[in-house]
């Protein structure tokens, strides 16, 4: 059979593409469907939450921070409850990283605050002695994608039906509901008034001024989404 | 006509090899850089203050991963392919103007992507999944260069003259189907900004897969990058580079096909062993590992296929640099599959998972392995494309030993700096608290980052040599005619 196939060069690569092919149905399709179900208390991320996490991608932070806390009790005294697949529900891309060049972030929001990261992000060395973080000052000084975020809010909502507009039950029993504004210019506002809420526990003029004035630095968007890790 | 031997075309082959050797420096000295920000920190502000965005760290490790790993690794399997295809298949490029013309599109389609791919990522532009990080506009680009290659492959199949198709061409087919399937479906994205009615950054998307799912599908492709990009096409270059350098036979053609086949089977099934303990079934975890373990078997049938076709003639090893290349090549593959495997058994990936023992496994696999293979390759390549002996002998042989010396440095820096974090991670004091705090696992691996950016950096000074003897080569070197090419490669001094 061998030998016919190494002559018969189509056959040979239908047999290579069904042999590689076997193996991903069987792993990857069964669990799809159940994978993709929320726990309880999993919310879809606001508009400045999303720009953050945007801002997160952008500077690769998952090169050295995982969100995956695994089930061992060196893990979860260290980071909080282990992770669950519906607390994943609305990440895409997931950011669980490969490399932990620092800590786990997964429950980060629990443990830290606004001003905490404001003064890391600035000089990580001076908070933690001895990190090996760089700084991320130019945070402090680029605006955030407000728009591209909304446009993925809407995107998600419309493509893969992520409930905003819904009500969500929460863990001790009530609901919340994440508002999707219905236009871009709504959406600026919505995140404008979140990121004063940020901008309150800064310190950095430059920061409070360009709020003030209507603009969402990186930093704020960022911060907004490191506190919403729980 | 039939009894003259074939003038092979090797215009396209010529400018892989290029690119091989530039995106190659370009890559490992990024990584290079890297290796001395995790040392120093202050390195991540070398260009200053106000570009320290574009130098940091973060912004520039995927550069690394993906310069190696798509400029390269995959410049290296298209050079090697532009010249191994012809002569397996006894057809010369310049027999089909249109073939010749896919091949060069191909090239100059491909140098449009490295450009694109470079600009994005410095500017932060990231779909955020690690070696899939292109936004969808380079992933059509991406595609287009695939399919060009496909229709490449294929094309030169159908008009061979040889009917069998060797070993070799089995695996670069393998690495064309693997690649494209596993490439398409991780990929897969929606663009918000038509989905949105034109709203926000035009080439921006979403992930079709979330969370786990997300997890899943990528490992799935990651894992099987580093098969399809890194094994299988490295295989075909040793099946073909090792025995005509040596003038030996291929020792087994039952090992091979075991091998062959083998490795298709069960490669695609070990890339969950990337999600150990994480959300994904227990199941999945459990297949994963075990197909890893499972693939020593075929891993280890191509490797030791290799050595043994060197049977009773070891002393080439001594006396040729280039077979010097090919079985430290092959070893290291051995000791790579054998190390992927260990770290993929649960208790053991407990410990390893998230450490530098990772890097340290990447590093042995691709710095041993792949980029030793692609250089014996291109050597033996050299002489035969532009009709001149291999410029220094000596200086291969220097390159040789730095090199080597830059991997032991890096794997074994990093295999103690994992294993001191992993242990230190999970160390308890006596009354069950963490005995450790999370700077105190960074600040212990200060030594062992210095180690790992020296290894590194020897290893590049190897690649400065290497481009070195190739552009001497490929100028000054002495004439050969076409009789002293039949085996072992002619070189200078």
């Amino acid at each position: 059979m061998f030998h016919w196939l190494e002559k018969h060069p189509f056959f040979f690569a239908v047999a290579v593409f069904l042999t590689i092919a076997f193996a991903g149905l069987i792993e990857i399709l069964p669990n799809f469907a159940q994978a993709s179900q929320p726990t309880v208390g999993t919310k879809p991320y606001t508009t400045l939450e999303l720009a953050g996490r945007h801002v997160y991608i952008k500077n690769n932070c998952m090169g050295c921070h995982s969100q995956l806390i695994r089930p061992f009790k060196s893990e979860t005294d260290r980071y909080g409850h282990y992770s669950l697949s519906g607390e994943y529900a609305y990440d895409r891309p997931f950011l669980w990283g490969s490399k932990r060049t620092g800590p786990d972030l997964m429950r980060v929001g629990n443990y830290r605050t606004t001003d905490w990261h404001e003064n890391h992000m600035k000089d990580p060395a001076a908070v933690v002695p001895g990190s090996i973080m760089p700084a991320y000052r130019w945070m402090f000084k680029n605006a955030a994608d407000i728009d591209t975020a909304y446009a993925e809010q809407v995107t998600v909502n419309k493509v893969f039906a992520t409930p905003y507009n819904t009500e969500i039950p929460m863990a001790d029993g009530t609901k919340a509901t994440v508002p999707l504004a219905a236009t871009l210019d709504e959406a600026k506002a919505a995140a404008l008034e979140e990121a004063k809420v940020i901008a309150a526990d800064m310190k950095d003029q430059d920061v409070k001024d360009a709020v003030a004035a209507g603009q969402v630095p990186e930093i704020v968007a960022m911060i907004a989404y490191l506190n919403s890790l729980k | 006509m039939e009894n003259r031997p074939l003038e092979y075309d090797y215009t396209v082959a010529k400018w892989f090899m290029l690119t091989t050797v530039v995106l190659g420096i370009v890559g490992m000295l990024v990584g290079v850089i890297l290796a001395w920000q995790m040392a120093f920190p202050a390195v991540n502000l070398m260009a200053g203050e106000g570009l320290a965005e574009y130098t940091n760290f973060s912004r520039l490790r995927p550069l690394h991963t993906d310069s190696v790993i798509f400029g390269f690794t995959l410049s290296g399997i298209w050079a090697t392919w532009y010249y191994v295809g012809q002569r397996v298949l006894k057809v010369s490029m310049a027999e089909s103007k249109f073939l010749m013309f896919l091949a060069k599109l191909h090239f100059f389609i491909y140098l449009l992507v490295v450009v694109a791919v470079v600009g994005s990522l410095l500017l932060g532009i990231s779909t955020g999944k690690e070696y899939a990080d292109f936004e969808w506009p380079i992933d059509i680009a991406v595609v287009v260069v695939w399919v060009i290659w496909g229709m490449s492959i294929f094309g030169l199949i159908g008009i061979r003259r040889e009917k069998s198709l060797y070993i070799s061409i089995w695996y670069y087919i393998a690495t064309f189907l693997g690649i494209a399937m596993l490439y398409l479906f991780n990929n897969m994205e929606i663009p918000t900004y038509f989905a949105s009615g034109g709203i926000g950054a035009w080439y921006h998307s979403v992930s079709m897969y979330s969370g786990t799912n997300d997890a899943l599908v990528q490992w799935w492709y990651g894992h099987n990058a580093v098969a399809f990009g890194f094994t299988v096409p490295i295989v075909a270059m040793i099946y073909y580079f090792l025995p005509k350098e040596s003038g030996q036979a291929v020792y087994s053609y039952k090992l091979s096909l075991l091998a062959f086949w083998g490795l298709m089977f069960v490669y695609l099934w070990a890339g969950g062993h990337h999600l150990i303990y994480s959300t994904v079934p227990d199941w999945m975890q459990t297949m994963g590992s075990v197909f890893s373990v499972v693939l020593i078997l075929p891993s280890w049938g191509s490797a030791i296929n290799m050595l043994l076709t060197m049977k009773g003639e070891w002393q080439q090893v001594a006396s040729s640099p280039l077979i010097k290349f090919m079985i430290l090549a092959s070893t290291f593959y051995m000791f790579s599959t054998l190390e992927g495997p260990i770290q993929a058994i649960k208790s053991v990936n407990a410990l390893a998972h998230f450490t530098d023992w990772i890097v340290g496994h990447v590093h042995d696999g691709v710095l041993g392995w792949v980029a030793f293979m692609i250089m014996a390759a291109l050597f033996h390549m050299a002489p035969r494309v532009f009709k001149r002996e291999i410029y220094s002998k000596s200086l291969m042989n220097t390159q040789f030993w730095i090199q080597t010396l830059g991997v032991v440095l890096y794997f074994t820096s990093m295999w103690i700096a994992g294993i001191t974090q992993g242990m230190m991670w999970r160390a308890h004091d006596e009354f069950g608290n963490l005995a450790y705090s999370f700077i105190d696992t960074v600040t212990v691996l200060h030594p062992y980052y210095t180690i790992r950016a020296v290894g590194g950096t020897l290893y590049l000074v190897g690649m400065f040599l290497f481009a070195y003897n190739m552009y001497k080569t490929m100028t000054s070197s002495r004439r050969v005619e076409e009789s002293e090419l039949q085996n072992a490669s002619p070189m200078g001094a």
